[in-house]
């Protein structure tokens, strides 16, 4: 009898895809379930744990306000091990066997690249919450981090603003910073802006010595530096201890949030900027609210941060679009994405249809002695998304 | 030529960090002869030993000052611990040793995560370290120049006590050859605990020094076990000399490469010229001569 149930309100597949990819979600009963994959172990557990916890906290509240459309939601957590064939297997088995609705979380780069063809051939959804280097767009993934025109661009306009005529560029050795550093090169070239050295270290380098040493000489008038995990600790450290401060050569970062600055040592990075789109010090009744329940959850200590704040707005943009399509199906849900808002912590956040990401907006911090970051220039009002940065002419040819 | 001596002295720091993370190991892999993965974990042990001290006593100096000997013998006893309840058991089996040293290693991680959580953790650097000084219009980063400081004086104690203590002599009597060492009265076995015991010790100095450079969180091991291996292999087991001078070495090749060329440039040609080295010369740098037949 309940296999009967089950089958009968099974979701069509809604046509158009062509392939196997029929979804099995059982909207049946009084719930539904979602999949949250996110790194619980390996290297990239530090951050992604900090996600989950915030996707979870959303689950709560939805469900504790009545669910989505009536049902509520069932979680289904798997770990994706800092693994992104992990990730992809994981995936496979949260649309096919577990049938979740859609799946929310990735962080690398990597990770996303090796869920998107699961996500593609099955017609199913990710929600991926992280800040990353643009030039992608899927209509299987909402991508509610920024893209490089929310959050690298602005940190350009900003630096230009402050009156820096020369940048040094220090990364990773990887793709973000790779391709972040093409847009810079290329939005320096056309804005005048001398770029007088560019270093990539290894991931998980800790001897930032020779690479401060070259900085030191260039004696550029700031440095964009996208070098992600304990690198920054190392490098920061560094960096002080050679006698260079942030008045007067600034280190502006895109990968060093509120979770990062306690390890880095508050005084090793005090008055540095950094570029994201939510701090936990904005001053508005959702972010007070989102605070306030966070450190409820899971302690007075926590801070909330970019990605975790991102996460946190996927779930309930999932939610805006399920409603507005009155339906769990993937290609409903397709269709009434564009457009749906949700007033989040970092403010008003909007889907847009084509590119499926959302506009947001840009906001430039500086780190201050209680480890907290405060916004010290915006945008004003959310930036429409442009993964190809179709939109700036300077960056004809990138998208190639 | 000032970037030619910066650069020396970068690549000389680079390489007292390296002596610092390789030293306990090239007494218990390369004069034991134990495979002790766990090395690592030891160095984060003595970096979350600082971590403490500093939380206890609030002062970044004194703390520092302290928490070099109380890293010694957390570090110490943690080798002790790992020797008398598995070690031992598996002496002249490497392949075990390796296995169970890397299990111990995984275990202290998760621990450290357990304990301090999973993001990074800070120690303050004390005043009198922040910041460059300057000699002769070079600058030097004065963390850097207490690290060497640190390394040389670990370099001469332990050099010291190899040479001219009663304990120094039963360990190279042992690690010469330990039937005889044995047969002459020497207890052979409370010469592995002590040799552990300072080995480890070791590498809980030099994570306090690794406060100083970096991030301090469960992984902080891992990053340093592989290139320290490295340095007691191509120093020649056996020898502390050999890890000094390869420590330097490939300290100073790092940086040189690494400021004509990338980071990640450097690293490839350093484990190149390793390759190379260890094809013309297995043996390392220098060799133990024993009459030994095995």
């Amino acid at each position: 009898m309940g296999l009967l149930v089950g089958c009968g309100a099974r979701v069509s597949d809604g046509g158009g895809t062509g392939d196997a990819g029929a979804a099995c979600v059982d909207t049946s009963g009084t719930s539904v379930k979602v999949g949250f994959l996110n790194s619980r172990s390996g290297t990239m557990a530090i951050s992604e744990n900090t996600v989950f916890n915030a996707l979870k906290l959303a689950a709560d509240q939805i469900n504790g306000a009545g669910g989505v459309l009536g049902k509520q939601l069932t979680v289904v957590a798997e770990d994706g091990a800092s693994e992104p064939t992990v990730f992809a297997e994981k995936a496979e088995k949260l649309i096919r066997a577990d049938c979740v609705a859609a799946v929310f979380g990735g962080w690398t780069s990597s990770s996303r690249k090796a869920m998107l063809p699961v996500f593609e051939s099955n017609n199913a959804l990710l929600f991926y919450p992280v800040q990353y280097e643009g030039l992608e767009s899927s209509k299987n993934i909402f991508y509610t981090g920024a893209t490089t025109n929310q959050q690298i661009v602005p940190a350009l306009d900003y630096l230009k603003e402050k009156g820096a005529k020369s940048l040094f560029l220090v990364g990773s050795d990887y793709v973000f910073p790779q391709t972040a550093n093409k847009i810079i090169k290329a939005y320096a070239k056309a804005n005048g802006i001398e770029v007088k050295g560019e270093e990539y270290a290894p991931l998980g380098h800790t001897d930032f010595s020779t690479i401060v040493s070259k900085v030191k000489a260039a004696d550029a008038d700031a440095v964009f530096n996208t070098l992600n995990g304990d690198s920054n600790v190392a490098f920061f450290k560094e960096y002080k201890n050679a006698g260079l401060t942030a008045e007067a050569m600034p280190v502006l970062s895109v990968s060093i949030a509120e979770e990062e600055v306690g390890g880095i040592g508050v005084g090793n990075i005090v008055g540095q900027p950094v570029a994201w789109n939510y701090y936990q010090t904005i001053d508005s009744p959702q972010n007070k609210k989102f605070v306030a329940d966070f450190k409820n959850a899971y302690g007075a200590s926590k801070v909330t941060s970019d990605p975790m704040e991102a996460a946190y707005t996927s779930l309930f943009l999932w939610k805006g679009m399920v409603e507005k399509a009155k339906s769990f199906a993937v290609p409903e849900i397709q269709k009434a994405a564009g457009g749906v808002g949700f007033d989040a912590p970092e403010g008003t956040v909007t889907v847009n249809g084509d590119n499926h990401h959302i506009a947001k907006t840009a906001l430039i911090g500086k780190i201050a002695p209680d480890g907290l970051i405060y916004t010290d220039w915006t945008s004003g009002k959310p930036i429409e998304p442009d993964p190809y940065l179709k939109s700036y002419p300077w960056a004809a040819g990138l998208s190639g | 030529m000032e970037i030619l001596l910066s650069q020396l002295f970068n690549g000389l720091s680079g390489g007292s960090i390296l002596l610092l993370a390789a030293l306990g190991l090239a007494l218990t892999f390369g004069q034991m002869g134990v495979i002790n993965m766990a090395h690592g974990e030891f160095i984060m042990a003595g970096a979350y030993t600082a971590f403490v001290v500093q939380g206890v006593l609030g002062d970044a100096g004194l703390s520092l000052l302290v928490s070099l000997p109380t890293a010694f013998v957390v570090g110490g006893l943690l080798g002790l611990a790992l020797e008398a309840l598995l070690l031992r058991r598996m002496y002249h089996r490497p392949l075990d040793t390796l296995l169970v040293t890397f299990g111990v290693s995984l275990v202290l991680q998760q621990l450290a995560r357990d304990v301090f959580g999973t993001a990074g953790v800070d120690v303050a650097a004390p005043g009198w370290l922040s910041g460059p000084v300057e000699v002769l219009g070079f600058t030097f980063p004065k963390t850097r120049l207490f690290i060497l400081v640190i390394a040389v004086a670990a370099v001469v104690l332990l050099s010291a006590l190899l040479a001219f203590t009663s304990l120094g002599r039963r360990i190279r009597a042992t690690v010469q050859n330990r039937a005889l060492a044995e047969s002459s009265g020497i207890s052979t076995r409370r010469t592995d605990r002590t040799t552990f015991f300072v080995g480890s010790g070791l590498a809980g100095v030099a994570g306090v020094a690794l406060t100083l450079m970096g991030s301090i969180s469960s992984n902080l091991g891992t990053a340093y076990i592989v290139d320290a291996f490295l340095v007691v292999v191509v120093g020649g087991i056996g020898q502390i000399k050999g890890a000094v001078i390869a420590a330097f070495v490939l300290g100073v090749a790092q940086s040189w490469i690494e400021y004509s060329t990338t980071a990640s440039i450097a690293k490839v040609a350093v484990l190149a010229l390793i390759v190379v080295f260890l094809q013309a010369r297995p043996q390392g740098i220098f060799v133990v001569r024993t009459r030994s037949l095995v």
